[in-house]
């Protein structure tokens, strides 16, 4: 036994502890934990925070036997994908037995984040009747619950300070959820109830909102009319984080004036969304906090035109976050780029999903941003064209990206100015941004740009990849090269088993790999499954016929259509349904 | 094979789709031909996150003209509120209070009454039921219910029936 360890075992347990309570990070205390069974012990008692980032990889069980202190915990389910719906629905995710495991140990647990789970009624109502001292629900891009969940929540969550739901699929049942939370509380901090389609009683939010002196975010849903966010505004100026619902009125009216003024006190706003439906003349009532804004979302606002949007946006001189639809133009990120100089993510989303060809944006106005904004590292991009010496421009100006995600309209576009594909300006990202962590790459893409992220991408975390690639090389220089990858995306791609199965041990290594439309064929699978049994390789079915349709493709040489792979401690899934066999 | 004006390699033949066992592997190696790509139909591209799209510019909505031959004036759906064909087929029945329009979209009919066609982007006239749902909605510009016996006495299989509305056209 060394010096150091006998020194530190005679320091009490509380002192390890203490010590330990400074590591925040899950790798640190990952690794804290390896170091030999004092620490790992001390560690595993006094562990809060747990984060899953695939709730099939453990179970509930296993969970509360590690970490049997646990106070808050961070779920996910589905694979990304589902949220273009390449993933049936039903595929599982159920969040049901983790919170119904956790109350029957008494775990005393105090937050619940959730990513792309199911989260049924049944499950909201065991939540808020099992842990007295629950505070925080956070639900993002999850399904199956109504307003009834959420009335069980406020109803009997005393000391609940958090009630976020971003993106989620609520069957609105138009109950009076809101009006459930009793006088006595007044202890929200942030409630974001954007996502919701139906009315609240206005009255109530009032009143709540007057009650709860501390709250910090606020976020409406399209229902509530202008009317209510000035009265809101009024009783609560010591926000920081607003979510407007509809934001249309006449601009004339006493009702406007007054919410120009309610928003004049707001002195603490940094972050602003919503604006769900807006008439853009209303916009000017916001440019008195605009100066101290660090964050702005107006991804979900239609029809602003790019001039109004530009005019909101030259006030807006701290933004380092923003989210906006390409209706903006390239012009307007011109804008952006002379105004925002603080801006380190920026997301411009597509106004025109259905492809009728309206002017999107271009390289320009992606080169335009990386040439005014330094701090930029993060930025998600959906455009009409692209071109190599673009992004190589991009990649010059932008060394320090760690998320870079373009999607071109149009999956497979070359290069627009050159008809090449567009391999070599991917090539000059990775080769550039040394910490790049995820990456999606889109357009005409050959091996090429796959030897590229092989060899440049040291610390890639994600990468998705759709219609791009010639052979298994492809997938093999990316499997071979990158060591910290940890998810892997592929749809519509050539790659098969030769890539799938050459190096089959890295599995183990990543959380995840989907891969579909591609060549990967059930014999494959098989062997893969076989011979790795603490993967989990599922073959997902469409949703259709039921276990006959997965029955009727039992030839090895058949194509997989979609496959999901993930390393697993607890075997395979229980709550498979029938279109998904687990090999 | 004949080659329409979108590029599209599409092979027409006798009978309606469903018939062959392998009618639906046919769709989807269809739509590996790059051209199809192109066109903007592929299901889950752009990858915008379904929340995001229900709640995008339009509101999601995607109302399209209905006409029925022999009814005075046309009715509008709302594509997106449907999941699938059958429940737009019995959305139009309920519209125009008829039955019998998903018939012919199923294998082997020759003698329904009602022809459900829709007009694509490309301006082409397509019977319903061929391309995947989220396919078919993202590029349905309007859709028609015809009656068989209004159709020019140009024969009962699919083919002959869509040349003829070219024609018309």
């Amino acid at each position: 036994m060394c010096l150091f360890q006998s020194v530190m075992n005679y320091f009490p347990e509380e002192v390890l502890e203490h010590v330990f309570d400074f590591l925040t990070s899950h790798r640190d205390r990952n690794a804290v934990s390896l170091v030999c069974k004092s620490w790992y012990s001390v560690e595993k008692f006094s562990r809060k925070k747990v984060f899953i980032g695939n709730c099939y990889a453990v179970n509930p069980e296993r969970l509360i036997a590690r970490f049997p202190r646990l106070r808050s915990l961070i779920l996910k389910g589905k694979p990304h994908f589902a949220d273009f719906n390449l993933v049936p629905h039903d595929w599982g995710g159920h969040v049901y037995p983790w919170i119904e495991a956790m109350a029957k140990s008494r775990i005393n647990l105090e937050e619940l984040r959730l990513k792309r789970m199911v989260v049924s009624d049944e499950s909201l109502k065991l939540l808020a009747k099992s842990f007295p001292n629950f505070k925080s629900l956070v639900l993002v891009s999850c399904e199956g619950f109504t307003t009834n969940g959420l009335a069980a929540i406020a109803s009997n969550c005393k000391f609940l300070r958090e009630l976020d739901l971003q993106e989620n699929e609520v069957d609105d049942r138009k109950g009076h959820w809101l009006s459930c939370f009793p006088e006595s509380c007044t202890s929200l901090v942030s409630l974001n109830f954007a996502c919701l389609k139906g009315e609240v009683n206005a009255a109530a939010l009032e009143r709540l909102v007057a009650r709860c002196r501390n709250l910090r975010s606020l976020r409406l849903n399209h229902a509530l009319p202008l009317e209510v966010l000035q009265k809101i505004l009024v009783q609560a100026p010591q926000l920081n984080d607003l979510g407007t619902g509809s934001f249309t009125h006449d601009p004339n009216s006493e009702t406007f004036i007054k919410l120009k003024n309610a928003v004049k006190n707001c002195h603490s706003i940094r972050s602003l969304s919503g604006f769900l439906d807006v008439n853009g003349r209303c916009l000017p009532a916001v440019y008195p906090i605009c100066a101290n804004l660090t964050a702005l979302n107006l991804s979900y606002a239609p029809g602003i035109f790019s001039n109004e949007l530009t005019k909101l946006i030259r006030h807006c001189k701290k933004i380092e976050r923003l989210w906006i639809l390409d209706t903006i133009g390239d012009k307007g990120l011109g804008v952006v780029a002379n105004t925002c100089k603080e801006l380190q993510e920026l997301r411009v989303f597509p106004s025109d999903l259905y492809g009728v060809g309206n002017a999107a944006v271009t390289e320009e106005g992606l080169v335009a941003i990386s040439a005014g904004c330094p701090k930029l590292n993060s930025i998600l991009y959906f455009c009409q064209q692209m071109t190599n010496a673009a992004l190589i421009t991009v990649a010059k100006n932008c060394p320090n990206f760690i998320r870079f995600r373009l999607c071109t309209l149009n999956p497979i576009v070359p290069d627009a100015a050159t008809n090449q594909p567009l391999d070599e300006g991917f090539g000059a990202i990775v080769q550039s941004c040394k910490g790049l962590t995820r990456l999606s790459v889109s357009g005409q893409l050959t091996d090429q740009v796959f030897l590229y992220i092989g060899m440049y991408a040291e610390q890639l975390e994600m990468l998705s990849i759709a219609f791009a690639g010639d052979s298994d090389k492809g997938m093999l220089y990316v499997l071979n090269g990158c060591k910290k990858l940890k998810k892997l995306e592929i749809r519509d791609s050539p790659f098969g088993n030769m890539a799938l199965l050459s190096d089959m041990g890295k599995y183990e290594t990543m959380r995840s790999l989907w891969m579909s439309s591609c060549q990967v064929t059930l014999g494959a699978c098989k062997t893969l499954a076989e011979k790795m049994p603490r993967l989990n390789v599922e073959i997902i079915s469409e949703n259709e016929g039921g276990a006959g349709e997965v029955e009727a493709r039992l030839d090895d040489r058949d194509r997989v259509e979609k496959m999901y792979l993930y390393r697993t401690l607890v075997g395979p899934r229980t709550d498979a349904p029938d279109f998904v066999r687990t090999l | 094979m004949e080659k329409n004006g979108s590029g599209l390699e599409t092979e027409l033949r006798l009978g309606l789709p469903g018939a062959e066992k392998n009618e639906k592997k046919r769709v989807f190696e269809e739509f590996e031909d790059k051209a199809a790509v192109h066109k903007n139909q592929v299901v889950g591209w752009p990858p915008v996150a379904a929340f995001r799209r229900k709640n995008s510019l339009n509101g999601g909505k995607m109302y399209v003209k209905v006409s029925m031959d022999g009814a005075p004036f046309l009715r509008k759906v709302d594509l997106s509120m449907h999941k699938g064909y059958s429940e737009l087929v019995r959305a139009l029945e309920d519209l125009f209070g008829c039955f019998g329009i998903g018939e012919a979209l199923k294998e082997d009919e020759e003698n329904n009454e009602f022809v459900p066609i829709y007009e694509d982007k490309d301006g082409d006239w397509m019977l319903l039921g061929d391309v995947p749902w989220e396919m078919f909605a993202n590029s349905c510009k309007r859709l028609r219910v015809m009656k068989r016996a209004e159709a020019n006495g140009v024969g009962l299989h699919a083919k002959d029936l869509l040349k003829g509305l070219s024609k018309e056209e």
